[in-house]
């Protein structure tokens, strides 16, 4: 399902100096439709980590492979299929601003080929499901953090990925809708969904427990 | 609960409606259209004249027989009778027609006004001739004429219409130059609009590829946006011409007009513009659209390569 083997990414340094290593010799698999923590302190490496499995960078050294494919020798032109199939909440959201609740969360369908008479029950259904039925037609400037956030996990989520990867998604919800979160993703780990989840909210760990992958200065510490 | 209106196929999810401004780039194309109007209009222009003079003169000669009434060598034929019995007895010519005292009126009248009939000056015959080959050698029908009646002039317009043909076409190339130049400075226009617009939407550009967006989806959302603005700016400019082009035609009217000379407004001229350039106008829009997308679709695609 994931499978690292010897993964190093690093990130071109600002002129001369060499690149910067972030993540080092990372070797690790994640079975279909299991769930994971992504731990570790901040600087650590998660959001690299996240990036990598959510193809927004290719790694540097070593082999990765996602959904049977095997990322290094992909070409650029199977990436977009590959990424269709995998749900992201951006630890920074990355809601369209131009765009209302309703339409960011449609984006994924709509890239997708979706039929447009398809798109509306579902989508709406979503926000309703994340409590923000009443705030459809708003612009995410409009919305306070928390509802940005759940937007963006409507987002991820709207496509019933195969991998769903979450980046500090607690980070602005307050602890029933961080439990209504978590309510959420066993679901879909239930119907087969691979989830990755990336936290600090150690209380929110120590109430789910589940194997943890926990970095330390871009290293593995603790697999499992 | 949720307002029920369908969004058209072409959502604007990149929001380009603002980042692809629908003043600068339409204004800069409409001025390129423009330029393209004028450019076609001086081409056919050209194209009309050289073929005109190429067709109507190629074949003719003009021979001037100076004291026409005077008795030649042969008995009872006056010189011109004389001349113009030998150019009828010779294959290569056609057609050998005097021309009547009020044509010749008629020519020398911007030379010497209106009363040089009048005039005390003893006016040359001059014979309007058509041949057959346009390449006939004449140096032996002028020595002939030249012995029949002494002092008698053959004067070739072919020399002047391949001089007046070359200074049409030059013409033709100039404009087609200045067409090709103003295409180039379209697509320059087209690209730069396009940067500007993926710079301005860069961060959104990059979630939507994030989401798996293929180059091709983003690149279309562009290009739509570019045709449409550049089909707009190039009708308004190609209309904005119209104007300027009739004005044209009318006071080149006396010479001619814009289509080929003497030709009337007509089925192949209506209003004094060659029927090519009515059909080339509405092409501009056209070909702007086709200059938008194009460029639009490189720009975009060679830009997405930058990202993974
Ligand atoms: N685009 C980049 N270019 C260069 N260095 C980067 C880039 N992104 C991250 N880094 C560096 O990589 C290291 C790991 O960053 P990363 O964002 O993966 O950490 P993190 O574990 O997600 O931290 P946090 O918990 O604060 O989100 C940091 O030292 C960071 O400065
Ligand atoms: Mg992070």
């Amino acid at each position: 399902m994931i499978r690292f083997e010897h993964v190093g990414l690093s990130y071109p340094a600002p002129g001369r100096q060499p690149p910067a290593s972030v993540l080092r010799d990372l070797s690790f698999a994640v079975p279909e439709g299991a769930f994971r923590w992504l731990l570790g302190p901040s600087g650590a490496g998660k959001t690299s980590l996240l990036r990598l499995m959510y193809l927004a960078a290719r790694p540097t050294e070593g082999s990765l492979t996602l959904l049977g494919t095997e990322i290094a020798r992909a070409g650029r032109r199977q990436l977009p299929g590959l990424r269709r199939r995998i749900g992201v909440v951006f630890q920074d959201f990355r809601l369209l601003p131009h765009l209302s609740a309703f339409d960011n969360v449609a984006l994924p369908l709509r890239i997708g080929g979706r039929p447009e008479g398809q798109i509306r029950a579902d989508v709406a259904e979503m926000l309703r499901w994340v409590g923000l039925a009443g705030k459809l037609e708003s612009p995410p400037e409009t919305l306070s953090g928390g509802e940005q956030q759940r937007v963006a996990i409507a987002r991820a989520v709207i496509t019933r990925p195969r991998l769903l990867l979450a980046d500090e998604p607690t980070g602005n919800l307050d602890e029933a809708q961080a439990e209504r979160l978590m309510r959420l993703l066993h679901e879909l780990v239930r119907l087969g969904t691979t989830v990755v989840v990336a936290t600090h909210n150690e209380a929110l760990v120590a109430r789910h427990a589940a194997p943890a992958l926990r970095l330390d200065h871009g290293r593995l510490v603790t697999h499992g | 609960m949720a307002r029920s209106k369908l969004r058209p196929a072409g959502f604007d999810d990149l929001g380009l409606q603002r980042a692809l401004s629908d003043r600068l780039l339409p204004f800069l194309v409409a001025a390129m259209a423009f330029l393209a109007a004028l450019g076609l209009a001086g081409a056919f222009a050209a194209a009309g004249l050289a073929h005109h003079w190429q067709q109507g003169a190629e074949a003719a000669l003009t021979i001037q027989v100076p004291d026409p009434g005077a008795d030649s060598a042969a008995p009872g034929l006056s010189r011109l009778e004389r001349v113009l019995a030998l150019l009828r007895a010779d294959p290569v010519v056609t057609d050998a027609r005097p021309l009547t005292p009020g044509e010749l009126d008629a020519l020398l009248r911007p030379w010497l006004g209106t009363d040089a009939g009048r005039l005390a000056l003893p006016l040359p015959a001059v014979i309007a001739v058509h041949l057959a080959d346009p390449a006939a050698p004449l140096a032996s029908l002028s020595s002939t004429l030249g012995a029949a009646a002494p002092g008698t002039l053959v004067e070739s317009h072919g020399v002047w219409v391949r001089r007046l043909a070359a200074l049409a076409r030059s013409l033709q190339a100039c404009a087609a130059v200045a067409l090709l130049v103003v295409a180039a400075v379209a697509v320059a226009v087209v690209a730069v609009a396009t940067h500007a617009g993926i710079a301005a939407r860069r961060e959104a550009i990059e979630i939507v590829h994030g989401l798996g967006a293929a180059d091709g989806y983003i690149a279309a959302r562009f290009a739509g946006r570019a045709t449409r603005l550049a089909a707009i700016g190039a009708a308004a400019g190609a209309l904005a011409a119209l104007p300027v082009l009739l004005t044209l035609a009318g006071l080149a009217a006396p010479f001619g007009g814009l289509a080929a000379p003497e030709t009337e407004p007509s089925v192949l001229a209506p209003a004094g513009l060659p029927i090519l350039l009515w059909l080339a106008l509405p092409l501009l829009p056209l070909i702007a659209a086709a200059i938008g997308y194009l460029t639009a679709q490189v720009t975009v695609r060679s830009w997405l390569r930058r990202l993974p």
